[in-house]
């Protein structure tokens, strides 16, 4: 069917609007960048260790292997095995009414990276997967939250991070 | 978390984001974007949709060992809900049903806050 406008939503604009209607005058201002970084990879999947980031957090009852519980705005990790059941998802900005974020797999892929670990697709799954906030401040995040997990996926030894924002 | 997919590539490590809000990590910057058009929340497939979640994380599999330059952003053919993209329209929507509420929950807010309240 012919469109009238781009499909694909954009948040930005989406999110701009949406405090505006509450009064907020001064929009978010999103972090751009003109030049990228970019690592070639320097072995096979095959024989590399994969990584993995959320954006969700635990809840209170579950344990953390390092770092703090949900609600600190903190960076933690927490053991892949076994899966966590749920995760802490309450406190992100993702669509409430079109979707749940009850299958953890949906969001933090581990089932999927221990059947490519199983089959040779990746060396192998770090055991520990990390959680970072997401804060409304940049700089927190720039110089705070994401050189502790640069830190930590060195720890693990990863050669390959896959982030997933929910 | 875009800005942390920068960081941990700049540090040596080949990153690769699962993401669903593209304008957000196209214009932050990453090195690889697997976009999956979903509505936010899962953007790893469908929920209990065991195929489509390992399809995607191939695809993100793929890209770490495919991408020529930076910002190389690939899309995933899986589709939400084929017959129903009523969706796309729903996230942070402002229309008639809510502007008045959404006014009055921002006043109530910002009151709240000038009486030293969170």
């Amino acid at each position: 069917m012919p469109i009238t406008h781009r499909q694909f939503v954009s948040y930005i604009d989406r999110t701009r609007n949406y405090y505006e209607a509450q009064g907020y005058g001064r929009p978010y201002a999103w972090a751009r960048n003109t030049d990228v970084p970019f690592t070639r990879p320097e072995k096979p999947l095959s024989e590399s260790r994969v990584g993995l980031v959320t954006t969700a957090s635990l809840w209170r009852d579950q344990k953390v292997v390092s770092g703090v519980l949900r609600g600190d705005k903190q960076v933690y990790s927490a053991a892949v095995a076994p899966l966590p059941e749920r995760l802490f998802t309450d406190d992100l900005s993702w669509d409430k009414e079109s979707t749940h974020t009850d299958d953890v797999p949906s969001f933090l892929p581990v089932p999927q990276l221990e059947a490519c670990a199983a089959t040779g697709r990746i060396g192998s799954l770090a055991e520990r997967f990390h959680g970072v906030p997401t804060d409304y401040s940049q700089r927190q995040t720039i110089e705070v939250d994401a050189p502790e997990v640069v830190r930590r996926l060195h720890e693990d030894q990863v050669d390959v991070a896959l982030l997933v924002p929910l | 978390m875009s800005l942390v997919a920068r960081a941990v590539e700049a540090a040596g490590i080949p990153t690769v984001v699962v993401g669903s809000a593209r304008d957000i990590v196209e214009e932050c910057g990453v090195p690889r974007f697997l976009f999956t058009d979903f509505p936010l929340g899962n953007p790893c497939g469908v929920p209990y949709d065991r195929g489509m979640q390992a399809e995607i994380v191939g695809l993100a599999l793929d890209l770490v060992e495919t991408a020529p330059v930076p910002r190389t952003t690939v899309q995933s053919p899986a589709v939400w809900n084929a017959s129903d993209e009523s969706w796309r329209a729903r996230y942070a929507r402002v229309d008639d049903s809510n502007r008045d509420s959404l006014r009055r929950a921002g006043e109530a807010r910002r009151a709240n806050q000038a009486a030293g309240g969170s």
